[in-house]
């Protein structure tokens, strides 16, 4: 199956290195395409401009900027959990790389239980805003905590049950095999270009959508944050290297759940025309997978520089009322359509 | 009382206090959030302590007098013309309009009245500061509520407004263009067709805003129903303006004390609203500002021609008396009481702003609202902090 | 016509923007991108900015106009206008008339780390001495340099525009400018 016949050691060494540089430049795209470039547009202005071309650098400076200044704790922080906060946001994103597949043989390790094990460990960053909201010592923290923590378990719940839709259909937990199964179906006898699940699971794909925005708590949904009311939320005392590592699990998040939705709902990395474990497309599979990416990322960020925020009651309506009771009818009529044919 | 053996009453007693020692142990107890003075939420330097049961906020008080400049102390030490550059600190976002209302205190102890030019030429000044003064707040209570991008309208499209105002004044904040008697300068050639040009713009700003944040579904989510002031608590609090307009109460200084200026020449009319929250407010302050821009054209039809200044001697010494002048600001009605002793500065002034008594109204309306209407509250009744301590 | 949901109209108006800042331009060039041009900001140090001509910017002196007679910093609201002087004799302005006595000015100082840009001072003077200039970029690294002397002063007067035209109507007369 694999391209190389590497030892163990290697091809584990090869993935952890390629991760690393993943991530960070997943962020670093993401910030300078949308929350740089874009929102300047959006806002009739041009955004950073002057460091490196079309002020490309600027993440790059800000990151410099960032690693020199002054690590502050305050003064009845509770230290150890207040360091280790941002280092468990940060592996709640690390780990969610782990399955996001982007050819059929590059992703860092093929799971059988995939989506699950997404799903698992992307709630796992709600631990580490917990305990920053709760070591800063600060009550504006502590409410941005409390909140993000309310928010985060309500919004879990629709995710997994949009995602169930899919798993259903697919008949897998595996990524990569909901990727085949999207590169193998036909509409209506028509296969050429796949069935990507976001025609049979529409509902499916715009709760998780929906969901997603509040598990990354971006814009209407993003009271833990709530720069104007919390100023700042979980994060208002984090400085330098520390609120670097939020930031960039923030990016990192919403790159690798846009991933998720590329992979689910868009087809992935398959290309129409290929077999599915052609190895070409471990070549172009990034590539698609990338594109596929930026397209829900846009949607993503493009909400959120333009609602406004709700408040955290009306959040939980809308989870517990609207999206959950919505996703089951979601599962059911999936599951009727998949007993009938 | 029945006979109960010790035994009883001790048991009585002691499930009494474990009863106690339970509802203590539950007690959550309040929590006091300092919203201020260094909050983004508060335009500078107001601070609200609020007391939390969880999200909810028991009681709200402003603590005010964090940026107190003592404005009205120092006009004592200035004179008439001096004191022009103090007031136009005060409310800093519509300075022209602050300078006035002193200007025709002064002018009617004096007895003079400014040419009809002059008081054209005010009035449209008048017009463009509220202008720049509440196209921010829409964009402003965007921010408030969590959306990034209706500031950033608001900034570029004020900007516009604030060069028509230097353009004329020299000025874009402090114009201090006003003087006793008239106006300091003519308006500058080509400057109509350039305001026209720009209040069609500013007639775009408010489509814009209509769509970004009035139909806006979330944002009626946040703001409908919050922060609900009845007409009878607006009219006790003493609120003025946008405010009292949006509690449903028909009262414009423009239309019904107007001082002189050239607002009875125009066809416009006064908005109100029933409701009385916060969307209400924001509504009221949107069509204002698109009222504005149709006084102003208006205006600019009819400006006549004539001296800009009245005869007034050079070194001004105000005889000696007592005027009040009120006029409806930006932010509500702005008074000032203006004693002379007929010195060249003058013996006492006492401003009534607007901000400071809409805000008085923060304790009663924040009973009970969860923090985030804290933040829609404060954005929807739109006060600025020098005008409130100034 | 059936209304759109708000929340469609509001990503409306944002994409609208963002469209109307890459493209500016009109025609086939539509597909070139522009964000320089749709853009509304001004790319302060490279490109400067155009205050109108009544901009208060800076005060220039026109020191032959002065006369030291001290109205402008006595009706300084906060005092920073510093003016010395002393009277000499000139020689007199027709042919055997008695010789005048002029003021000379030792000291014109401004402090701009105290001015608060009222224009108070350029209206009083009586002489044509004072005049408003729109330069704004004279920010120093120590306040203490914020204090023009008077050949400071005296320089900016290259940059003083001519007064405008006024709109129709008017029955002001445009004012000169000494140079």
């Amino acid at each position: 199956m694999s391209l190389l016949a590497l030892p163990y050691w290697q091809e584990t060494a090869i993935k952890l290195g390629l991760a690393l540089v993943v991530i960070p430049t997943a962020s670093l795209i993401l910030v300078y395409l949308f929350l740089f470039k874009m929102m300047a547009f959006m806002q009739s202005r041009l955004g950073p401009n002057d460091t490196g071309p079309y002020g490309s650098l600027q993440l790059v400076a800000e990151a410099i900027k960032f690693l020199q200044k002054e690590d502050i704790h305050p003064a009845q922080a509770d230290r150890r959990v207040f360091r280790m906060a941002p280092v468990v946001v940060l592996a709640s994103t690390f780990l969610l790389y782990v399955v996001l597949p982007a050819g059929p043989d590059a992703v860092v390790q093929n799971l059988d239980t995939g989506v699950f094990y997404a799903m698992a460990v992307s709630s796992l960053s709600v631990l580490g805003i917990l305990m920053a909201g709760w070591a800063s010592a600060n009550k504006y923290a502590l409410l941005g905590g409390l909140r993000a923590a309310g928010q985060l378990i309500a919004y879990e719940l629709p995710l997994i049950l949009a995602v169930m839709g899919v798993v259903i259909q697919a008949e897998t937990l595996n990524l990569q095999g909901i990727v085949e199964a999207q590169a193998t179906g036909e509409i209506f006898g028509f296969g050429a270009i796949g069935n990507p699940f976001i025609l049979t699971q529409f509902l499916a794909f715009l709760i998780f959508m929906i969901s997603a925005q509040a598990e990354l708590t971006q814009t209407p949904f993003d009271m833990p944050v709530a720069e104007t009311e919390l100023v700042g939320g979980f994060h208002v005392e984090y400085t330098g290297f520390r609120f670097l590592l939020f930031f960039m699990a923030e990016f990192g998040t919403a790159f690798a759940f846009s991933a998720l939705a590329a992979v689910m709902f868009l087809g992935g990395w398959w290309i129409p025309g290929f077999d599915v474990d052609d190895n070409v497309l471990n070549i172009l599979g990034p590539g698609v997978m990338l594109a596929k990416i930026l397209l829900i990322a846009f949607f993503i960020f493009w909400v959120r520089f333009t609602y406004p925020r709700l408040r955290e009651d009306q959040l939980q309506k809308f989870a517990w009322k609207v999206l959950i009771p919505l996703a089951l009818g979601n599962i059911v009529l999936t599951g009727i359509f998949k007993v009938v044919f | 009382m029945t006979a109960t053996s010790d035994r009883e009453q001790m048991a009585y007693v002691s499930a009494q206090a474990a009863d106690a020692r339970i509802n203590v142990e539950l007690d959550t107890g309040d929590m006091t959030l300092n919203i201020g003075p260094q909050h983004p939420a508060t335009h500078g330097t107001l601070r609200i302590a609020a007391r939390l049961d969880g999200e909810q906020v028991i009681a709200a008080e402003p603590i005010m007098g964090y940026m107190h400049r003592g404005y009205e102390k120092l006009c004592e030490v200035r004179t008439y013309p001096q004191c022009t550059t103090l007031i136009n600190r005060i409310d800093w976002l519509g300075s022209f309009a602050n300078e006035v209302p002193f200007i025709l205190a002064a002018e009617r102890l004096m007895g003079v009245e400014a040419p009809p030019r002059a008081q054209w030429i005010r009035t449209i000044l008048f017009e463009l500061s509220r202008i720049a003064n509440l196209s921010l707040f829409l964009g402003d209570m965007g921010v408030q509520v969590g959306a990034l991008t209706p500031v950033f309208f608001a900034f570029r499209d004020r900007e516009r407004v604030l060069n028509q105002i230097e353009e004329v004044t020299g000025g874009r904040f402090h114009p201090n263009f006003d003087r006793i008697g008239g106006l300091k300068d003519d308006i500058p050639k080509g400057w109509v067709d350039e305001t026209r040009s720009v209040m069609v713009k500013m007639r775009t700003f408010c489509d814009e805003m209509e769509d970004l944040l009035v139909g806006n579904e979330i944002f009626q989510a946040r703001c409908r129903g919050v922060g609900v002031i009845p007409a009878d608590m607006a009219l006790g609090y003493g609120l003025s303006g946008a405010n009292l307009r949006a509690s449903g109460i028909d009262w414009d200084l423009r239309r019904d004390a107007n001082p002189g200026l050239a607002w009875d020449q125009i066809d416009w009319r006064v908005w109100t609203h029933p409701d009385g929250d916060s969307f209400a407010r924001y509504w009221v302050r949107l069509q204002e500002t698109r009222e504005a821009t149709r006084m102003v054209d208006q205006l600019l039809d009819g400006i006549p021609s004539g001296p800009i200044m009245a005869k007034v001697p050079r070194i001004i010494k105000v005889p000696a008396g007592e005027a009040y002048i009120s006029t409806e600001n930006p932010l509500g009605e702005m008074g000032y009481y203006v004693v002379s002793k007929g010195d060249l500065g003058p013996f006492r002034v006492k401003i009534r702003t607007p901000s400071f008594n809409n805000i008085s109204v923060v304790p009663w309306v924040m009973k009970g609202v969860y923090v985030p209407d804290v933040i829609t509250i404060l954005g929807s009744l739109y006060f600025i902090l020098g005008d409130i301590d100034r | 016509m059936p209304q759109l949901p708000g929340l469609i109209k509001g990503l409306g108006v944002t994409a609208r923007t963002a469209g109307r800042t890459l493209f500016p331009k009109r025609g086939w060039k539509t597909i070139i991108p522009a964000p320089q041009k749709g853009a509304v900001t001004v790319q302060y140090p490279h490109e400067k900015e155009a205050p109108p001509d009544r901009a208060r910017g800076v005060i220039a002196l026109h020191e032959e106009n002065c006369t030291a007679c001290m109205l402008c910093s006595r009706s300084c609201p906060d005092w920073c206008i510093y003016i010395e002087g002393h009277k000499v004799k000139a020689p007199p302005r027709r042919a055997g008339g008695k010789p005048r006595t002029v003021n000379m000015i030792d000291r014109f100082d401004i402090d701009y780390a105290l001015c608060m840009y009222c224009g108070i001072c350029v209206d009083v003077c009586p002489f044509d001495a004072l005049f408003w200039t729109p330069e704004y970029e004279y920010s120093e690294p120590r306040i203490a340099d914020l204090l023009h002397d008077k050949d400071r002063l005296g320089e900016w007067m290259d940059t003083v525009p001519d007064f405008l035209d006024y709109e129709a109507g008017s029955e002001q007369k445009v004012r000169k400018v000494p140079r």
